[in-house]
């Protein structure tokens, strides 16, 4: 970890988990000590699971970069997996699933380490994508072939080449700002995940047109206005810790908030077409891993770029 | 393989390693499959019982056994084809000192190596049984129908509870004919206990129980 900067973000996302603590401990006190209301257990059980999120993530920004690059690895792996679980598969795919999970996936993250970013942007769209469609038709099992490789492919698109352009933000050379680059991947995180809370929150507040009822009702437009507006006032808040000016800083993260929006829609109607309402139950009150990334996904890619583009 | 070497495994003590290895172990294939550990409260009061599953993959058995409480897992032995479990010296070392699995020949049966005797003897002990009356595995998918080894094991003592439990994915982390594992998450079910009833008949029966454990399959589908 590196900069006071970075002491900064740390000190105040425990500060923000403290005071949700405390929060959710007087509610608990004060309106339901039997413990039966389920609006404040789950929220009991989201600050909890983000307790052990932010843990993890400091620790694994405090290794560096072999932690951070592990951390995302191991986050594909298990969004990887939930992903395949609910797809359904045949066996002529088992061997190309291998390789996606035991090979592509550790290829693509080593990249990440050795910053070979010539490689890594085209990996999985390119290589991974002939080597699989290669592996899969050498069964000779054709029936659904085109809908089974299609779908292996996009499960790796979203959760392994999506998701590792978040560590791959620490392989960016940006001038004036070396050794700090843990600050942008704070700044990412930071952003699309409370952006996540306020739009629940705006949209409790005040929503009341859903965007696309029939995938989630509760995606608002005023939900989503205020979400994005509070969290471009946010990444504003932080340009102290980027190399952005405060505007460019509000506009990446209203950008990186818009994005994320879309990429929580698209994952809701993979969830609707499969008939499901969570990816999975490995973090208590959030759903699977996938259902708390989901917005990460597909904010990820478009930060690294613009960041890459406009300040390297 | 030798066969009709007069060994039969009901009839060895059973061996057991320190517990250090089988909790690991059984902590290491939950983790493995993203399986959740069965509460006690959702198995019979009284043992020993026998659990019956349907079959689809090598990890089938070892699955079951590691999704028990500790205090089922030291006392429940899976039954598993001999010919497998002996195939090498780290199946035939897990088989015998940590799954304690009942080995069970599936060719050249004879009267000297009933596969029903050592079951009978681990029952006699107090253990229970973790068996798959498909007799073989699935290719995934499907139950296929019961042999008629379960109702020979059970119709002279009705009072065992036979306590049906479906496993879903198993067979697309390690499917028949592939050597290599798939990390996709694992399912387990496990059903309230049934009984053989009195003078019901073998078929009756078989297709009762297939009939329990294919319910819990479909109560599992969204």
């Amino acid at each position: 970890m590196s900069g006071n900067e970075t002491h900064y973000l740390v000190g105040g996302t425990y500060a923000v988990l403290v005071v949700a603590s405390v929060v959710t401990w007087l509610l608990r006190r004060l309106k339901d000590p039997q413990r039966q209301d389920p609006v404040i257990n789950n929220l009991a059980a989201r600050v909890q699971a983000w307790w052990a999120m932010v843990i993890v993530f400091t620790v694994a920004l405090a290794v560096g970069k072999p932690g951070t690059v592990i951390l995302f690895a191991l986050t594909s792996f298990l969004a990887l997996r939930e992903f395949v679980t609910l797809t359904p598969t045949r066996a002529g795919d088992h061997r190309a699933l291998f390789l996606a999970f035991f090979v592509v996936l550790p290829v693509q993250y080593f990249l990440i380490y050795v910053e070979w970013y010539g490689l890594f942007s085209v990996f999985i769209p390119v290589y991974a994508f002939a080597l699989l469609s290669i592996r899969a038709a050498a069964t000779g099992d054709t029936t659904d072939y085109l809908a089974r490789t299609g779908k292996l492919q996009w499960g790796l698109m979203v959760c392994v080449y999506f998701v590792s352009h978040v560590p791959a933000l620490l392989t960016l050379e940006i001038p004036g700002f070396d050794g700090r680059n843990a600050n942008l991947l704070f700044f990412l995180v930071a952003v699309v995940q409370l952006s996540d809370v306020l739009q629940y929150v705006w949209g409790k507040l005040c929503g009341r047109r859903p965007i696309v009822p029939a995938l989630s009702p509760n995606k608002t437009l005023e939900g989503f206005a205020g979400g994005t507006l509070s969290a471009a006032l946010i990444g504003a808040a932080l340009w102290w810790a980027t190399p952005f000016a405060p505007w460019q800083a509000a506009l990446l993260a209203a950008l990186v908030t818009l994005f994320g929006f879309f990429g929580g829609l698209v994952m809701s109607a993979i969830k609707r077409d499969r008939g499901i309402k969570d990816y999975g139950s490995t973090l208590a009150g959030h759903g699977g891993i996938l259902d708390r990334i989901d917005s990460l996904c597909f904010a990820a890619p478009l930060f690294f770029h613009l960041v890459r583009f406009y300040f390297t | 393989m030798t066969v009709d070497d007069g060994a039969v495994d009901g009839d060895e003590p059973p061996v057991r390693s320190t517990p250090l290895l089988p909790t690991a172990l059984a902590w290491i294939l939950r983790l493995a499959t993203g399986t959740r550990s069965v509460p006690t409260e959702a198995l019979p009061r009284e043992r020993p019982v026998v659990f019956f599953a349907n079959h689809g993959s090598h990890l089938d058995a070892p699955l079951i056994w590691a999704a028990l409480p500790a205090e089922w897992r030291a006392v429940t032995r899976p039954v598993a084809a001999r010919d497998y479990w002996e195939g090498g010296p780290l199946r035939r070392f897990l088989a015998r000192r940590v799954f304690r699995a009942v080995l069970i020949e599936r060719r050249k049966i004879s009267a000297r190596n009933n596969p029903l005797a050592p079951l009978r003897a681990a029952l006699a002990c107090g253990e229970s049984l973790i068996l798959f009356p498909e007799g073989t595995r699935s290719d995934g998918g499907t139950v296929g129908s019961f042999k008629s080894g379960l109702h020979h094991l059970v119709r002279d003592r009705p009072e065992l509870p036979l306590v049906p439990v479906y496993l879903d994915n198993l067979s697309r982390i390690l499917p028949k004919g592939e050597l290599l594992p798939v990390p996709v998450i694992a399912n387990l079910f496990v059903g309230a206990a049934i009984r053989v009833r009195a003078e019901e008949p073998k078929e009756a029966f078989l297709e009762r129980a297939r009939a329990a454990v294919l319910a819990l399959g479909t109560a599992s589908q969204p």
